[in-house]
C-alpha cells in the first residue's frame, strides 16, 4: 500500500497561513508521478521547515533524502507567429524568439511522516547562480539526518549551507578543489595515461 | 667454445635435472636447496586480511569450506601487513584509499607479491570513468598476476594464486635472474602518492608502470 499524498496546495496554503511573508512556489511535475515540489525562499526556509516537522496536521518528522541538482545555462528558441504590419498589410510572421535562463544551483529534500505515515513532500532550495552565490540555508538543525548528505552536496556540487554544524568534504579528501558532480566538472587529463 | 654466462647456467640446469632423473631410478632422491626454499615459500604464503569491494566476497568465498584456498596453505590470512607475504588488492580502488593501499604494500616485508584481481583493481574496470577511482593499482605497485573479471570466481582467483605458486618456485636465489627482492639496489618500498587538488600526485610511478605505447609512425 502506498502512503496517501499530500495535496502540495494545501501545504502550499498551510505554510503560508502560518508563516507570514514567506514566498512559496510551487514547482510541477509534469510527469505521471505528479510529484510537485515546493520552492521556499532563503530567509524563511528554516521556519518553514521547523513548521512542516511540528505542525500536528502535517508532522513531517522524517527527513529521507537530500540531493543536489546542477542547472547549467539554458536557453531555449522559439518559434512564435506573431502579427505585422507589412506594406500596409497585416501578415503573420514567424519569429525566433529566445530565452535564457541562467544556471543555479538547487538542493532537493524529501519529507516524510513516521507518525501520520504520509508524503513525501519535496521541498527546494535554489541559489542565485552556479559561481559565487551559492549559500543556502542548512535545514540539519530540524532534520539531523540531512547532516550527512548536505556534507555530500557541499561536497560534489559545492553548496555552502549555512548553519550547518560540520560542513566539510564527506568523500573527497580536504585538499580537493573541484565538485565532481557538477555538469561541467573535467576530470584530470594525465589521469589516462598513454593508452588512450 | 666460449659459453656466456646465462647459457653456462642452463647448461648446468640440464645436467642437474639428467643427474637427478637417473639417480631417482635408483631409489635416491637428490633437491637444491633453492627447491626447498621456494617449496616451503610457495607453500605457506599468508595473504594480507584485506579487501575492497565485491571482489572481496569471492576471495572470503575462496578461503572458505566449498573451495578452501588452505588445500594451497595459504588459509592463514593475517590481520598485520608485517605477517603476510601476499597482498590481494581485490576491487576498485578509489584515488582516496590508494595512499593506503600503496602505504599496507610498503609496510609488508619482503619477498612480497601482489595479485590484482578482478577489472576494477586491473583498470578501473566498469567504474574507469569515475571522477574518484583509480584506473590500476600497477600505477604505483608492481603486480605479480592480474585476474581479470567481474568478479572473478573462486576458480579464477585459485588459478591466480597456482601461478603465483609457480612464480615462486621459479625464483632462483643467485646469478643475474634473482627476483627483486633479492637485489638490494631495487627498491621495496614504493612512494605514496599524495591528494592534490584535482586527484593524485603523482598520477603513476613511472618505475613500476610499464603500459603499451602507441608509436605513431
Amino acid at each position: 500500500m502506498t502512503a496517501p499524498t499530500i495535496q502540495t496546495e494545501q501545504v502550499k496554503a498551510a505554510i503560508e497561513a502560518a508563516i507570514p511573508g514567506c514566498q512559496v512556489e510551487i514547482l510541477l511535475n509534469p510527469g505521471p508521478a505528479a510529484q510537485h515540489s515546493l520552492i521556499l525562499d532563503h530567509e524563511h526556509a528554516i521556519e518553514v521547515a521547523r513548521f512542516l516537522r511540528d505542525d500536528a496536521v502535517l508532522r513531517l518528522d522524517f527527513c529521507s533524502n537530500v540531493t543536489g541538482v546542477d542547472w547549467l545555462d539554458s536557453e531555449v528558441s522559439q518559434k512564435v507567429k506573431v502579427k505585422k504590419v507589412v506594406d500596409g498589410m497585416e501578415t503573420e510572421v514567424e519569429e525566433t524568439r529566445k530565452t535564457t535562463t541562467p544556471g543555479r544551483l538547487e538542493a532537493v529534500y524529501h519529507l516524510f511522516s513516521m507518525e501520520k505515515k504520509h508524503g513525501p513532500v519535496v521541498i527546494r532550495l535554489r541559489t542565485g547562480n552556479r559561481s559565487d552565490d551559492v549559500r543556502l540555508p542548512s535545514l540539519t538543525p530540524v532534520w539531523r539526518s540531512a547532516e550527512f548528505q548536505e556534507r555530500e552536496i557541499f561536497d560534489l556540487y559545492g553548496i555552502e549551507f549555512e548553519g550547518h554544524p560540520d560542513l566539510r568534504r564527506l568523500l573527497m579528501w580536504d585538499e580537493f578543489t573541484d565538485h565532481p558532480m557538477r555538469k561541467d566538472y573535467v576530470p584530470p587529463a594525465d589521469d589516462e595515461g598513454p593508452m588512450a | 667454445m666460449e659459453l656466456k654466462h646465462d647459457e653456462t647456467v642452463s647448461l648446468m640446469e640440464q645436467d642437474v635435472t639428467a643427474l637427478k632423473a637417473e639417480l631417482s631410478k635408483h631409489g635416491v632422491f637428490t633437491t637444491t636447496f633453492e627447491e626447498l626454499y621456494n617449496w616451503g615459500r610457495k607453500n605457506s604464503v599468508w595473504p594480507l586480511t584485506f579487501g575492497l569491494a565485491c571482489c572481496a566476497i569471492e576471495m572470503i568465498a575462496t578461503t572458505m569450506a566449498r573451495y578452501d584456498l588452505a588445500r594451497f596453505g595459504a588459509e592463514v590470512f593475517r590481520a598485520s601487513p608485517r605477517q603476510a607475504d601476499l597482498i590481494i588488492v581485490s576491487g576498485t580502488v578509489t584515488k582516496k584509499m590508494a595512499p593506503q593501499v600503496v602505504r599496507l604494500y610498503n609496510q609488508m616485508p619482503e619477498p612480497k607479491y601482489v595479485i590484482a584481481m578482478g577489472a576494477c583493481a586491473i583498470s578501473g574496470g566498469p567504474f574507469r570513468d569515475g571522477y574518484n577511482v583509480l584506473k590500476g593499482i600497477d600505477r604505483y605497485i608492481p603486480v605479480d598476476v592480474h585476474i581479470p573479471g567481474c568478479p572473478p570466481r573462486p576458480e579464477a582467483l585459485i588459478d591466480a594464486f597456482m601461478m603465483l605458486q609457480k612464480k615462486i618456485s621459479e625464483q632462483q636465489l643467485t646469478g643475474e635472474r634473482r627476483p627483486r627482492h633479492l637485489k638490494a639496489e631495487l627498491p621495496s618500498e614504493f612512494p605514496v602518492p599524495e591528494y592534490a587538488e584535482h586527484g593524485l600526485e603523482p598520477t603513476e610511478n613511472e618505475e613500476v608502470w610499464n603500459p603499451l605505447k602507441v608509436i605513431q609512425g
